[in-house]
């Protein structure tokens, strides 16, 4: 374990996440739509960045020094929502107006509504490209911030994905960090049977990045790598995330079926109770 | 008048296995969203000529476009945001260039997508294909014209591309949808409503409620963009002497600039549009949406008083 990990408080983190994990239920279920399957596989990730790498400031979202974090998988909003909303960004309550006409809370992540959004992305295979322009401005603008992009393994699948990490590889942006949430499943199933992504730690490191091969749901594991991401020099850092879509609701692990589906009332119920409890509408 | 709702991405996924029967050449293409266009009740049957390629709509394309010209007729399918928008240089070159037999069959278009917001919600499709020389455009209003649709564009060689709706649609047609035809659903000679899409069991409804009044709206449906069916535009402009469209895509380039365009060059009569403003579309409940873009009822009926009034047919 890392000196940054050891000094963490590793279990405010995973309380943190078991909120959020709660609030991607309530937020689904209240809109009758959304991605649950892959919010909660990436809620561990996006934990340890909000509350803990990023350097973000409630009183000051747009302070030009704060770090960058851009979900190139648009659809697991409800994940960085509930985070941003319990760091403080936005009010908890305004949580369950996911989805609906006139709420900010868009159906993938949109910073026309919400400006704490550092970018829209939606249409996969884009959010790391604007990472990478990102990355490549503060450099020009000897900015210290960093940038960091959260990839969908589905998402390996697209063309431009491997076009933009192929820049960061090229401009050595030591300032952007890629994860990859690999949660093994698609909208129609096993990322393998459908377009086999793997070898996809040997791809990351073919195209130029330190990459780190880490349990996505081990605090300590992520923190270590995140650490290491910070300090790698010469080179932009991919950490391979192996996580568990639908992780925390046991019927909803390790399948694709709720990718795009929301819990229905028994379900959500359900999923609450597996998750310590807690009511509906929070 | 209007039928009960049914969904057109249904009766696509039930032709296409149709299609498949008759033709044992034929193959289909989907990226991840085979559930959601149906496409997965072909590859259960045919899994052999089913091609679930993942996240890669343009390079779907092009494979599509590849099979194609080694002679098979190939259906690709995904959402129109990835079809026409993603993959729009793989459709115009890999496809259209090459004359190649490709169906583009996407779902997903317009508001009616709802919940997923602007990114998702496709308003440019039908100008994008209907500028590319040798597409061919369907934007089917029901399901009975989605089956007949996706029949008919098999009954030629080259490229082909069919915008279908999420949301389930009333049956507005008894499904005798012809290539190249606009379909009288409604006669009348005060007024002509040209809609397209998810707009026309609306354009009835308005028809209805002017019918109440003593206003008779002949209604068009132009499920066939490209060809256009010219002639019935004209007979309309002439017979009925004003134009109102509506259309649940851009009104910037969508079907009412057709029609102003094709009317003004032939036979100049008065035209209102309804569509989707200069914007980007939002989340939320998908009918919400089309009222809070301008495309309720309500706003149609205003502008096909506005037309009436302008000429002279009521105070
Ligand atoms: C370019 C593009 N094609 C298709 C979609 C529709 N879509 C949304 S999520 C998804 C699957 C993504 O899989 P993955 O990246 O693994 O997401 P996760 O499992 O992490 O939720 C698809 C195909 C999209 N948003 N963008």
């Amino acid at each position: 374990m890392s000196a940054v990990a050891a000094t963490a408080d590793l279990d405010a983190l995973r309380t943190t996440a078991r909120e959020i994990r709660k609030d991607i239920i309530r937020m689904t279920y209240a809109a009758g739509g959304g991605h649950p399957g892959g919010s909660l596989s990436v809620t561990d990730l996006v934990t340890a960045l909000v509350f803990h790498e990023l350097r973000l400031d409630p009183a000051h979202p747009d302070a030009p020094d704060r770090d960058r974090l851009v979900l190139s998988k648009g659809h697991a909003a409800p994940a960085l929502y509930s985070a941003l909303a319990r760091r403080g960004f936005l009010p908890v309550e305004e949580l369950l107006t996911l989805r609906k006409l006139g709420s900010r809370l868009q159906g993938h992540v949109d910073r026309n509504k919400l400006p704490v959004i550092e970018a829209s992305t939606g249409c996969l295979g884009q959010g790391i490209g604007m990472a990478v322009g990102m990355a490549l401005d503060q450099r020009l603008r000897k900015g210290a911030a960093r940038v960091y992009a959260i990839l969908g393994d589905g998402e390996c699948q697209a063309g431009p994905t491997w076009e933009a990490l192929m820049a960061g590889g090229h401009y050595k942006l030591d300032n952007l960090t890629v994860i990859l949430d690999r949660n093994q499943y698609e909208t129609d199933g096993d990322t393998e049977a459908l377009m086999g992504i793997e070898p996809i730690a040997e791809k990351f490191r073919a195209f130029r990045y330190e990459t780190l091969d880490i349990d996505g749901h081990d605090f300590p594991a992520i923190l270590g790598a995140l650490d290491t991401a910070r300090s790698t020099k010469g080179r932009p850092t991919a950490i391979v995330a192996r996580t568990v879509k639908g992780k925390g609701v046991s019927f909803m692990e390790r399948t694709h079926v709720y990718h795009g589906k929301p819990p229905t009332k028994e379900e959500a119920e359900k999923a609450l109770a597996e998750l310590g409890g807690g009511s509906l509408t929070g | 008048m209007t039928g009960k709702s049914e969904s057109l991405r249904d009766a696509y996924g039930v032709e296409l296995v149709a299609r498949g029967d008759a033709d044992p050449e034929l193959v289909v293409l989907d990226a991840d969203l085979s559930g959601s266009t149906r496409t997965q009740l072909f590859g259960k049957k045919y899994p052999e000529r089913f091609f679930n390629v993942g996240v890669m709509e343009p390079t779907m394309v092009t494979m599509a476009a590849g099979m194609a010209l080694s002679g098979r007729t190939v259906f690709a399918s995904t959402f129109a945001i990835f079809a026409a928008g993603q993959a729009y240089n793989m459709v115009r070159q890999s496809v259209c260039y090459n004359h190649a037999n490709v169906k583009i069959v996407a779902t997903h278009g317009g508001l009616l997508v709802g919940g997923d917001g602007g990114t998702h919600q496709m308003l440019e499709d039908l100008a994008l294909m209907r500028g590319l020389p040798g597409m061919t455009v369907i934007a089917p209003s029901d399901a009975p014209t989605t089956r007949a649709a996706v029949r008919a564009i098999t009954e030629f060689q080259g490229p082909a591309y069919v915008r279908l709706t999420r949301e389930n649609l009333p049956v507005v047609t008894d499904g005798s949808f012809a290539l190249g035809k606009a379909a009288e659903l409604r006669p009348g000679s005060d007024l002509t409503l040209v809609a397209v899409g998810a707009m026309v069991a609306r354009a009835l409804e308005v028809a209805e409620e002017l019918h109440k009044v003593g206003v008779e709206a002949r209604v068009l449906d132009f499920a066939s963009i490209k060809p256009f069916d010219e002639k019935a535009l004209l007979k309309a402009a002439r017979e009925t002497g004003a134009i109102l469209t509506l259309e649940e895509h851009s009104v910037l380039t969508g079907l009412g600039a057709l029609v102003a365009a094709a009317t003004s060059e032939a036979y100049p009569v008065p035209v209102r549009r309804i569509g989707v403003p200069d914007l980007f579309g939002e989340s939320g409940d998908p009918w919400l949406l089309l009222d809070r873009y301008g495309l309720s009822k309500e706003r149609a009926l205003e502008e096909a008083w506005e037309l009436l009034r302008g000429r002279g047919k009521v105070n």
